[in-house]
């Protein structure tokens, strides 16, 4: 009698710590879900203002609000370290919702060597990243610069008509990091 | 002897029928729950001590404004290792060594259900703290960017980075066996008739913690991982120029520290709820409601993380729910305060040192919830946020809330554990000049933040200095005053007036119930719980 | 210890004593928020002395009772104790009770909330970007940049000279802006997270490396306002304060158009200029 007793306590002692264990590893994975899920949230939310760099799925026509007109404001930032010059070609842009727009940002390797950078997009307000489309965008891919190489990047863009009617200016803000693989 | 309960104790029967073993290996091989209580208690005594000691080098820098002792780099480190010492060192481990001490006493089991794991998870923490502390003395110094080790700043840390990864993941494996081995225990080692609904409230709140602590201890590990191999591996979770984002960090980060605040404050609410029953001479009210309140609190600790994150910029949806479910935590909160409160109500009151220290709990962590309830509100909070008003709030929830609890603990278990009473004279004046240097300390700090003062800066404008100074003098008067507590704790050890077994008239409950000191085993025959 | 040194010690200790009081007699101590100067943070003000009072109100009957009851119901007194353990009733008063409260208290934070986040139809952009350990100002309608540094001496930080009236919330360069106008903030960062914050335009954002954050603020009266880096970003993190000087329209002209004249103007760290 005392026996089975043990063997069943030692039994669920056994089952029980298996389980918990479980929750420990399910919990160690889940921080690392948070990484998946906090980017979806983001898609959704526009929480940060994340464009996510990636180009728009498929380009389908827009009817184009000529009632409307947005002001478009570019800003650009250079992360510590990265030897580049990068500015905006125009301050801002009046545009109307659903018509393409193109415009450039500049940008000069300072050093005398190669350099690998890449652009971050950030929209402000958040709510207004998911109407900014960008088709064509120098922030989709690194960007290899040659030893004092001056170039222009393109970005074509579209705003959607959906984009909420109180949203009067967006802001599009690049920053260029540089990559440490520079070269490899 | 009989041993019905002695085989479950599952893959170990290792001193169990014998005595302690002699010299020092009794304690680097004991599996005995009293032995680890009394390593996990004096360890993080130590560990009060180191982080005070911190603390006293940041209060003796802020006393004027100027560059006086110390240099901002190092500065940065004492904040960071004061936070890191004082929560993972001290407040933790001293609930865990109370655990241990009293879980197996309270529900009448012979032992903690895991007692080979209860000893590696206590010896993981002295090499974990070697290993963080020994940072300090690195190319670099130690961990210099807040105890949040948010990046990027984190990740500019030198050589101490890959240290202070793996003394927190050290720390996180002992905190997750710990935790494993109380739900164990109180699962499957209660005496017959010790029903849930039965258990001391301490009981209950230690198995909550726990299930808190297998919540959230591995996701700290997983972020603490993140930030390992982005700045070895070349991942860039966190980092923005390979399309990560800081702030993501910082969500991982409070998903596990909101409950972290929980898990050092529950256990407190559990002692606070053993000690006024005691001394007011009268049952505990709304015991049942208590188990609810700290279930609902536990749950909610879940959903309110953002609440430490209004400044980075969510959107309005998001600010809202997070100041709405933070605010629903003053609920259950209130339940508790106004539950000990009815337990002195027509009681017979006593004001030994315990009971002191529990009266102070309640009216100044209540006054930490007041401070709480206010950066709740997000509007507000903006101007809380990162300044002294937040460093008093939460000093106001871990020193007069988690210490005291564990002040009013040790002095109210301390004659259970040795044998001896205290020095009760000692022990009162230790509160009041505890009580006194606290608040001096810590008072003052609502006026800094709220005049806009930031934390964690090493020197201030002129406007400030008043207000720095008084808290400074409170520091050391608090700080020194903690010199009694350990006198009168090695003297209680070595001596003293023997304690009956009941020790307190009103105490109730299985500990009580045994000899004092109790004997190396206890309850190897369960005892019948009516 | 000799006598002497004793004594010189004792002199020290009563002299510090004497200057503490004299400052704690004379210091005008700010004690409180300041309720600031736009109409955003007087309502954050009303908000914080709203729940500061509710707190002091529940408190003072909680704690009333409490002491009431620690008073009365002693042993020394001669009491017995009650044995009552629970009331349904009371229970769910004081349950319901606090919830309504705190539904009367979220109702004007949601408004201030509401308000704040809409930074739309602002007259002026400026992007504040943080660095360790100085901020950088771009005014984006107006092609003007400029770094803004600390201004105090180390000499004055490292007690070698005496302490300035505005000792570590000065600068070289002022965040100049016109009053009456609605401003948009953006903050960003180049290397580590910082925190702009401002207590008396109650602005606090995080500037955060890769990516924008947006508040606003419309100032109603002239003056200088003062405030520091809120997050921790590395050692000098208590030396990068913020200086917003508010003036008339006219006047704020007059700075712009000797910014963009002056060799101070930087748009972006590397002087983008050349572009
Ligand atoms: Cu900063």
């Amino acid at each position: 009698m005392e026996i089975r007793e043990a063997v069943s306590a030692g039994a669920a002692n056994r089952r029980l710590v298996k389980r918990l264990l479980l929750i420990t590893v399910a919990m160690f994975g889940f921080g690392f879900a948070m990484v998946p899920i906090y980017d979806v949230l983001c898609q959704i939310t526009g929480l940060n203002g994340k464009t996510g760099g990636r180009q728009v799925a498929a380009v389908l026509p827009m009817a184009v609000d000529e009632a409307r007109t947005v002001t478009v404001e570019f800003v650009a930032n250079l992360n510590v370290g990265a030897p580049w010059e990068f500015a905006p070609q125009v301050s801002h842009m009046q545009v109307h919702p659903g018509q393409y727009y193109q415009t450039h940002y500049l940008a000069r390797n300072l050093t005398g060597h190669a350099l690998v950078g890449q652009a971050i997009p950030s929209v402000a307000p958040g709510l207004a990243a998911q109407h900014f489309q960008k088709i064509e965008c120098f922030c989709f891919n690194r960007q290899v610069f040659q030893p004092e190489e001056r170039r222009e990047m393109p970005v074509v863009f579209r705003i959607d008509p959906n984009l909420p009617s109180d949203v009067h200016t967006i802001t599009l803000s690049y920053t260029f990091f540089r990559l440490d693989d520079a070269g490899g | 002897m009989n041993t019905a309960a002695a085989p479950t104790l599952d893959d170990h029967d290792h001193g169990h029928h014998a005595g302690p073993s002699p010299g020092l290996m009794r304690w680097l091989v004991t599996t005995n729950h009293k032995d680890i209580g009394t390593l996990y208690l004096l360890f993080s005594l130590t560990m009060f001590f180191i982080g005070g000691a911190f603390a006293l080098v940041i209060r003796a820098e802020l006393f004027q404004p100027g560059l006086q002792i110390v240099n901002p780099h190092f500065f940065n480190q004492m904040t960071t290792l004061h936070a890191l010492v004082m929560v993972f060192g001290a407040v933790m481990p001293a609930f865990v060594g109370l655990a241990n001490w009293l879980l197996p006493m309270m529900i009448g089991a012979p032992d903690m259900a895991l007692p080979r794991m209860n000893n590696w998870s206590f010896w993981i923490m002295p090499f974990a703290f070697t290993l963080l502390l020994s940072t300090l003395f690195t190319s670099g110094g130690g961990p210099a960017g807040g105890w949040t080790l948010y990046p990027p700043l984190v990740l500019q840390t030198g050589d101490a980075f890959p240290f202070v990864i793996l003394a927190v993941h050290m720390l996180g494996v002992s905190s997750i066996m710990g935790a494993i081995n109380v739900i164990a225990t109180i699962l499957n080692l209660r005496a017959p008739g010790m029903t849930l609904m039965k258990m001391p409230l301490f009981v209950w709140t230690w198995l909550i913690t726990a299930f808190l602590l297998i919540a959230v201890m591995p996701v700290l590990a997983g972020a603490v991982t993140m930030l390992l191999t982005d700045k070895y591996f070349g991942t860039s979770f966190f980092n923005a120029g390979g399309g990560g984002d800081p702030v993501l960090f910082q969500h991982v980060f409070w998903f596990f520290g909101h409950p972290e605040v929980y898990i050092m404050i529950l256990p407190a609410f559990g002692v606070i709820s053993q000690i006024i029953p005691t001394f007011a001479r009268k049952p505990l009210f709304g015991y049942a409601s208590m188990v609810y309140a700290t279930s609902s609190i536990a749950f909610l600790s879940f959903i309110v993380w953002a609440h430490h994150m209004f400044t980075v910029g969510m959107p309005l949806a998001g600010q809202l729910f997070f100041m709405y479910a933070t605010m629903l935590i003053a609920v259950p909160t209130g339940v508790k305060v106004f539950n000990w409160v009815s337990t002195m109500w027509r009681g017979a009151m006593t004001f030994e040192t315990p009971m002191l220290f529990a009266i102070a709990f309640v009216i100044l962590f209540t006054i930490g919830g007041f401070s709480g309830l206010m950066l709740a509100i997000a509007p507000a909070d903006f101007q809380y946020q990162d300044t002294y008003f937040v460093v008093a709030h939460f000093h106001y929830v871990l020193v007069p809330g988690s210490v005291f609890s564990l002040m009013a603990a040790a002095y109210y278990w301390l004659p259970k554990w040795t044998g001896h009473m205290y020095n009760e004279q000692m022990g009162k004046i230790h509160f009041w000049l505890s009580v006194v240097g606290v608040n001096i300390l810590f008072f003052p700090q609502h006026f800094l933040g709220l005049a806009g003062m930031p934390r964690r800066i090493p020197d201030y404008a002129l406007q400030f200095t008043e207000f720095n100074m008084i808290s400074t003098v409170g520091a050391f008067l608090f700080g020194f005053s903690q010199l009694l507590f350990l006198y009168n704790v090695i003297q209680t050890i070595r001596g003293g007036v023997k304690a009956t077994d009941q020790v307190w008239e009103g105490a109730h409950g299985l500990e009580w119930t045994l000899p004092s000191p109790p004997p190396y085993h206890t309850f190897t025959t369960a005892p019948v719980v009516k | 210890m000799t006598t002497s040194r004793i004594a010189q010690a004792g002199g020290i200790a009563a002299g510090g004593a004497l200057l503490a009081w004299s400052a704690v007699a004379h210091a005008d101590f700010a004690l409180n928020m300041t309720p600031g100067a736009t109409s955003v943070s007087r309502e954050i003000y009303s908000l914080h002395m709203l729940i500061f009072w509710i707190c002091v109100v529940i408190g003072v009957a909680v704690f009333g009772v409490m002491f009431w009851s620690i008073y009365h119901h002693r042993k020394s007194r001669g009491v017995a104790p009650a044995h009552f353990h629970e009331s349904t009733l009371i229970e769910i008063v004081w349950t319901v009770v606090p919830m309504l409260i705190l539904i009367a208290m979220a109702v004007p934070a949601t408004k201030v909330l509401i308000r704040m986040a809409d930074a739309r139809d602002a007259e002026l952009t400026i992007k504040v970007t943080g660095y360790q350990w100085r901020w950088h100002y771009q005014y984006l309608n107006e092609d003007v940049g400029f770094f803004s540094t600390l201004s105090t001496s180390p000499a004055q930080i490292h007690n070698d000279a005496s302490k300035g009236e505005h000792y570590l919330l000065e600068v070289d360069q002022r965040m100049v802006v016109p009053v009456g106008k609605k401003i948009r903030v953006l903050t960003t960062a180049s290397d580590v997270i910082h925190s702009w914050w401002v207590p008396a335009l109650a602005i606090k954002k995080d500037a955060i490396p890769g990516f924008i954050n947006e508040s606003w603020t419309l100032i109603d009266k002239p003056g200088v306002y003062r405030g520091q880096c809120a997050e921790l970003c590395g050692k000098d993190h208590g030396f990068m304060p913020i200086v917003v000087e508010a003036m008339p329209e006219a006047e704020f002209r007059q700075w712009v158009a000797k910014m963009k004249a002056s060799n101070l103007n930087t748009l972006t760290a590397s002087g983008g200029k050349t572009l």
